[in-house]
């Protein structure tokens, strides 16, 4: 049994190096994002095969899909070459990345091994986390109970450098409205793809809403639904039109749901501390603290889904929109 | 009984990863890019039948199962698109298929 | 018999990413990606009865949705931005 777990380690990070070694050497920028799609599939395979199925699940829905169609959309903007380079001494960087790995291997060699109980990170926080969980917030998917309540600022900053990002993409592209493109026409109707994207977008929809409401449960939460539903609006748009797309959802609505994504989080935090608690204290929400936890967490979740969809769906907005003008 | 139903998941699996192992060796032997995209997309879907039924078989019937049924529909109804899409625009933007002999050459070869 | 499997699948995936890595048409890499993406499906799927913890069908899920989403998404981006030479992307 551990042979076999020991092999399937071992194929699946010599295929991450080869692929690494493969983007290093790749010109062609198609190729590389393609081989990043790879990438992140087979690091989302590490991931399970680590047991760390919450984080496979992120990289489930961000890197393979969202990231794949943000990189895309890039490339439409900048051509499909590498730009040749002058011809620079190889050298100097080789000595330098020399030096570089040897001080990090070397830095590595203090670490603890892997997997050993007495490691530190099983020390200190983890037992109580995996003792008091149940008895202080009571829900069954430890991560969860610890990504949004014990660490609930920090899940707030990540919220908050989300929204941040989408505040510096639509500063630095902003998304244009324009009702006809004369340089742009349109491709041919593909009917086969239409009907089945008709046909998913309901599921899709459906299951990011059981991947923000289970989240409690199984795997899942903001994050990943609010990628997931994301998906289903970039399918809509890529099958149909980036116009019919925008009559649907439109911007302007986007953008105010972004914001208020985040008050929803911070305002739970002022909400417990005007019920006496301190901020992000989710025990005097309710009636008692386990009843408290179960809202808090709920509501911020929420928050934190409504906030990523939008800000997912309008980051690729200003892309392809950006993308219409360059041929 | 658990007899069978360990040698039919067993039949299930080793047929499934033989179709998948077929697949890939077409992807990678074939030397056209229309004969490899018929490889991978015929294969596809049988593979996932069978590897899937194959696990079923062995979990018996639970949250589980539904949730496998779920991802046989859904690639049965994706991957098939999704294959169609990728030749129908690979045919538009210009790639064309390497035909074996093209009427020109068999009429040369039939001369010579 | 769900290690052998595993490991088939995981033949199944070299095989796709060599055939990533050597293109040579910009249609074969996508390709070699559909075929990673569903047998990673699979593998979550298999690994999971492997460890006998068969919680993980909802990342398998999640995969089959958004493996088709990327596909098409690459598709159209192919179809707006025609590759310089559709003969190969090199």
């Amino acid at each position: 049994m551990s042979a076999i777990n020991l092999l399937i380690d071992i194929v699946l990070l010599t295929m991450l190096v080869f692929t690494t070694i493969a983007i290093v050497r790749s010109r062609s920028l198609f190729a590389i994002v393609m081989l990043s799609g790879i990438y992140s599939l087979l690091s989302a395979n590490i991931f399970v095969v680590l047991d760390a199925v919450d984080v496979a699940f992120t990289e489930a829905a961000v890197g393979a899909g969202i990231s794949t169609v943000l990189m895309l959309a890039t490339i439409g903007i900048t051509g499909y070459e590498q730009k040749k380079r002058r011809s620079i001494s190889r050298i100097t960087p080789l000595i330098v990345v020399f030096i570089t790995g040897a001080v990090l291997v070397y830095g590595t060699l203090d670490m603890p091994a892997f997997t050993n109980p007495s490691n530190p990170v099983h020390e200190h926080v983890a037992p109580r986390f995996i003792e008091q969980s149940p008895t202080e917030v009571g829900i069954p998917n430890m991560v969860t109970s610890v990504l949004a309540s014990y660490r609930g600022y920090d899940t707030m900053g990540e919220v908050i450098v989300v929204f941040a990002a989408l505040i510096g993409v639509l500063s630095l592209l902003g998304i244009r409205e324009k009702k006809t493109d004369p340089v742009y026409t349109e491709p041919p109707p593909r009917p086969i793809l239409q009907v089945m994207a008709k046909f998913m977008i309901p599921f899709i929809i459906l299951f990011a809403l059981y991947v923000q409401f289970h989240g409690d449960f199984g795997p899942g939460g903001g994050f990943q639904a609010g990628v997931i539903f994301s998906v289903a609006i970039i399918l809509y748009t890529l099958t149909f039109s980036q116009q019919d797309a925008m009559d649907l959802v439109p911007p302007w609505v986007l953008k105010r749901l972004a914001a208020l994504g985040v008050l929803i989080y911070g305002g739970t935090g002022v909400v417990s501390l005007l019920k006496g608690g301190n901020f992000l204290d989710y025990n005097v929400l309710a009636h008692d603290p386990i009843h408290g936890q179960h809202y808090g967490i709920l509501i911020i979740e929420f928050g934190v889904g409504l906030t990523v969809a939008c800000v997912m769906i309008l980051i690729f907005f200003a892309f392809i929109s950006r993308g219409d003008k360059n041929p | 009984m658990n007899f069978i139903i360990d040698a039919l998941s067993w039949a299930c699996l080793m047929l499934g990863c033989f179709l998948g192992i077929s697949g890939a060796i077409g992807i990678f032997r074939f030397d056209e890019f229309y004969s490899r995209a018929h490889a991978a997309s015929v294969t596809d879907t049988l593979c996932v039948l069978f590897i899937i039924s194959g696990l079923v078989l062995q979990s018996g019937f639970n949250l589980v199962t539904v949730k496998m049924i779920f991802i046989v529909v859904l690639l049965w109804l994706t991957s098939p698109v999704a294959s169609h899409a990728l030749i129908r625009s690979a045919y538009q933007t210009g790639l064309k298929p390497k035909l074996a002999i093209t009427r020109k050459e068999s009429s040369k070869r039939t001369q010579s | 018999m769900f290690a052998v499997t595993c490991l088939a699948i995981l033949i199944v995936m070299g095989i796709a990413l060599a055939r990533a890595f050597i293109g040579p048409t910009v249609y074969d890499r996508i390709l070699a990606v559909n075929m990673f993406g569903t047998k990673t499906v699979l593998f979550i799927a298999v690994y999971g009865f492997l460890t006998e913890r068969p919680e993980f069908m909802d990342i398998a899920l999640v995969y089959a949705l958004i493996n088709f989403v990327g596909v098409i998404a690459v598709l159209k981006f192919v179809e707006r931005f025609p590759p310089p030479s559709a003969q190969s992307d090199e």
